[in-house]
C-alpha cells in the first residue's frame, strides 16, 4: 500500500510541475495575443503592468478573483457552476499526453490521439452546460450555435487525424513524432495542414468563426451571464485549448519535439524549446488571424465545415491511402 | 491489484448509480447528464481491462457526438408538457410499448450470452492470440479480414438510417432566394452591369 502512495506522491508532483507552466504560459499567451492583435491595428496594446505589460493578465486575474459572482434567479444553480469547471478540466487534463520531448511526458499511452480527440470533443459540453444553465436568450442561442459548429469541425479533424495516423501506423503521439524524422508531415500533407488549422480555429471558437459569442448579435454567448471567477475559468479554459490545438497542430505536422533539421547547432537546442518555438509560432498565427480577418457568417461556416472542408479531407484520405499503396510506402507493423 | 479492483468497484458503482439515475431523474436534462456520466465510466471500465481503443472510441463518438445531440433535443423541448402527456394522460401508451421492448433486449441478451456457452471458440480467434501486439491493431487485424462484411454492412445500415432521418426532416421551400457562391464570384463587369434607355415617363423592368 506504501509503494502506491510514493508512486501517488511522484505523480502529483510531476502532475503540479506540468500544470503551474501551463497556466502561467496561458496567462502569458493571453498578453501576446492582445499584443499582437494591439500591434495589428497600430495600437500598442497591454504596455502599463510591468515590463511591456507582462503582469497584464496576472492583474486581471486578480480584478476577476476579487469580484462578486453573480448566478441568475432562474438559473439552474448545479449545472451553472459545473459548466465552467468543465471546461476549464478538460482543456487542462489533455495535457497529460502532450510530449514535450521523447522523455519528457505525464504518460505515454498507447492511443494518445485518440484520447487528444476524446478530450477536445467533450470540450462542446462546457459550453452547452454554461449556456442552457443561464436560463436566458442569447446564452442559449450561443450555446447552440457553439454544439452545432464543434461537432461539425470535429469530423473534418478526425479525418485529417486518420491522413496522419496512415502515414505512422501507431496511436502514439512519441511514434508520430518520430515518424516525421525525415519528412515532416506538412510538406506532403500540406491541404490538411491548412484545413487542420482553419478546423482548429473553429473548434476553439476563435475568430474568424467566434459564432457563439458574436458580441454584435449575442452580447457575449454562452458567457453573457458569468462574472467574477466564473467568467475567468471559463476564458482559461478557452485559451488552454487553444495552446492545446497549436500543441496537437505541430505534433502532427510540424514534427513536435525535433529539430527543423538533424545538423550540429540545431540538434544541440534541447526538445521542448524546439515544441514550445512550434507551438509559439502556430499560436502567432492564430493571434494574426484573429486580427485580420473578419466573422464568418453562420451559414458559410456550416458550408465550409461540411461541403468543402468534409469531401476535401476524405478525396485526401483516399488520395494518401492509394499512393502509399501503390509506393509500398504503408507503415509496417512488426509483431 | 488491490488498487486495481478499488479503481473497479469505483467506476462500476458509478456506471450502476447513474444509470439508475437515468431512469429514476424526474428533470429530462439531468437524465442526459447522468447518460454521460455512464458512458463515461464505462469508458474507463473498457480502458482498465486494457481495451483502450474501444474505451476512447466510445467516449469520442457517444459522448463527443451522440449525447451532444440527445443534449440538443432534450433542451429544445419542452419537457414539462412531454412529461404530463406521457404520464399523466390517460392514454398512455408509451408504458407497455417500452416494457416489450426492454423484455426483448432482456431476451436478446440472454441468447447472445447463451451463445458463448456452446461456441467456445468465439472469444479465441486466430490473430487475438497474438498478445504482445496493441489492441487497435488486433482489431484492425480482425475487423478488415475475418468480418469485413459485417464491417460493410453496419456502414450501409447507418447509411440507411442517415438517408432515413434526412428523407424524414427535408421539405422544400418555395420563394426562399438562395446564394450562389459560384453565380457571385463569376460575375464581371459584362455580365453584371446593364445599360438601359429609359425613355421619359416610362418605367423600365429589370429582372432579378
Amino acid at each position: 500500500m506504501i509503494e502506491y502512495l510514493q508512486i501517488l506522491g511522484q505523480e502529483v508532483y510531476k502532475i503540479v510541475f506540468l500544470l503551474v507552466p501551463i497556466l502561467v504560459s496561458v496567462a502569458m499567451i493571453v498578453w501576446l495575443d492582445r499584443r499582437v492583435w494591439g500591434l495589428v491595428q497600430k495600437r500598442r496594446g497591454p504596455n502599463v503592468v510591468g515590463p511591456f505589460g507582462l503582469f497584464q493578465t496576472l492583474a486581471d486575474a486578480l480584478k476577476y478573483i476579487f469580484k462578486e459572482i453573480i448566478i441568475p434567479a432562474s438559473a439552474n444553480k448545479v449545472v451553472f457552476i459545473l459548466a465552467p469547471i468543465v471546461t476549464m478540466t478538460l482543456a487542462l487534463v489533455a495535457w497529460a499526453v502532450i510530449p514535450m520531448s521523447e522523455e519528457l511526458v505525464l504518460s505515454d499511452i498507447n492511443v494518445g490521439i485518440l484520447y487528444l480527440f476524446a478530450v477536445s470533443s467533450l470540450g462542446v459540453y462546457g459550453i452547452i452546460m454554461g449556456g442552457w444553465a443561464s436560463n436566458s436568450k442569447y446564452p442559449f442561442l450561443g450555446a447552440i450555435r457553439s454544439a452545432a459548429q464543434m461537432v461539425s469541425y470535429e469530423v473534418s479533424i478526425g479525418i485529417i487525424i486518420i491522413n496522419v495516423l496512415l502515414c505512422v501506423g501507431s496511436l502514439n503521439l512519441n511514434d508520430i513524432v518520430i515518424a516525421q524524422k525525415n519528412l515532416w508531415y506538412v510538406i506532403p500533407l500540406f491541404p490538411m495542414f491548412v484545413i487542420f488549422f482553419i478546423s482548429a480555429l473553429a473548434e476553439t471558437n476563435r475568430p474568424p468563426f467566434d459564432l457563439p459569442e458574436a458580441e454584435a448579435e449575442l452580447v457575449a454567448g454562452y458567457q453573457t451571464e458569468y462574472s467574477g471567477m466564473m467568467y475567468a475559468m471559463f476564458w482559461l479554459g478557452e485559451y488552454a485549448n487553444i495552446l492545446l490545438m497549436c500543441a496537437l497542430g505541430s505534433i502532427l505536422f510540424l514534427g513536435g519535439w525535433l529539430p527543423i533539421m538533424d545538423v550540429y547547432p540545431l540538434n544541440i537546442i534541447p526538445a521542448p524549446i524546439w515544441m514550445i518555438s512550434k507551438i509559439l509560432f502556430l499560436f502567432l498565427l492564430f493571434a494574426l488571424i484573429k486580427a485580420i480577418v473578419p466573422r464568418y457568417r453562420y451559414d458559410q461556416l456550416m458550408r465550409l465545415g461540411w461541403k468543402i472542408f468534409l469531401p476535401f479531407s476524405l478525396i485526401y484520405l483516399v488520395f494518401t491511402a492509394s499512393f502509399l499503396f501503390y509506393f509500398e510506402k504503408l507503415p509496417k507493423v512488426n509483431f | 491489484m488491490i488498487v486495481h479492483s478499488i479503481f473497479f468497484y469505483f467506476f462500476s458503482i458509478i456506471a450502476i448509480f447513474s444509470s439508475l439515475m437515468v431512469i429514476t431523474s424526474r428533470s429530462t436534462i439531468n437524465s442526459v447528464f447522468f447518460l454521460i456520466l455512464d458512458f463515461i465510466s464505462v469508458g474507463c471500465l473498457f480502458i482498465m481491462v486494457g481495451a483502450e481503443f474501444l474505451g476512447m472510441i466510445l467516449l469520442i463518438v457517444y459522448v463527443g457526438a451522440v449525447a451532444v445531440l440527445f443534449l440538443f433535443v432534450v433542451m429544445m423541448l419542452n419537457v414539462a408538457e412531454q412529461k404530463q402527456s406521457w404520464f399523466i394522460g390517460k392514454k398512455s401508451t408509451h408504458i407497455p410499448t417500452g416494457l416489450i421492448v426492454s423484455v426483448l433486449i432482456l431476451l436478446e441478451l440472454l441468447v447472445v450470452v447463451g451463445g458463448w456457452k456452446y461456441k467456445e471458440d468465439v472469444m479465441s480467434s486466430s490473430t487475438l492470440v497474438l498478445s504482445n501486439i496493441s489492441n487497435t491493431h488486433q482489431l484492425g487485424l480482425v475487423m478488415y479480414t475475418d468480418y469485413i462484411l459485417y464491417f460493410q454492412l453496419a456502414g450501409v445500415v447507418l447509411l440507411l438510417a442517415m438517408i432515413g432521418a434526412i428523407l424524414l426532416t427535408f421539405r422544400e421551400r418555395v420563394g426562399v432566394k438562395k446564394q450562389s457562391y459560384f453565380t457571385q464570384i463569376s460575375r464581371n463587369p459584362s455580365t453584371a452591369v446593364e445599360l438601359k434607355d429609359v425613355k421619359s415617363n416610362e418605367g423600365v423592368k429589370l429582372d432579378d
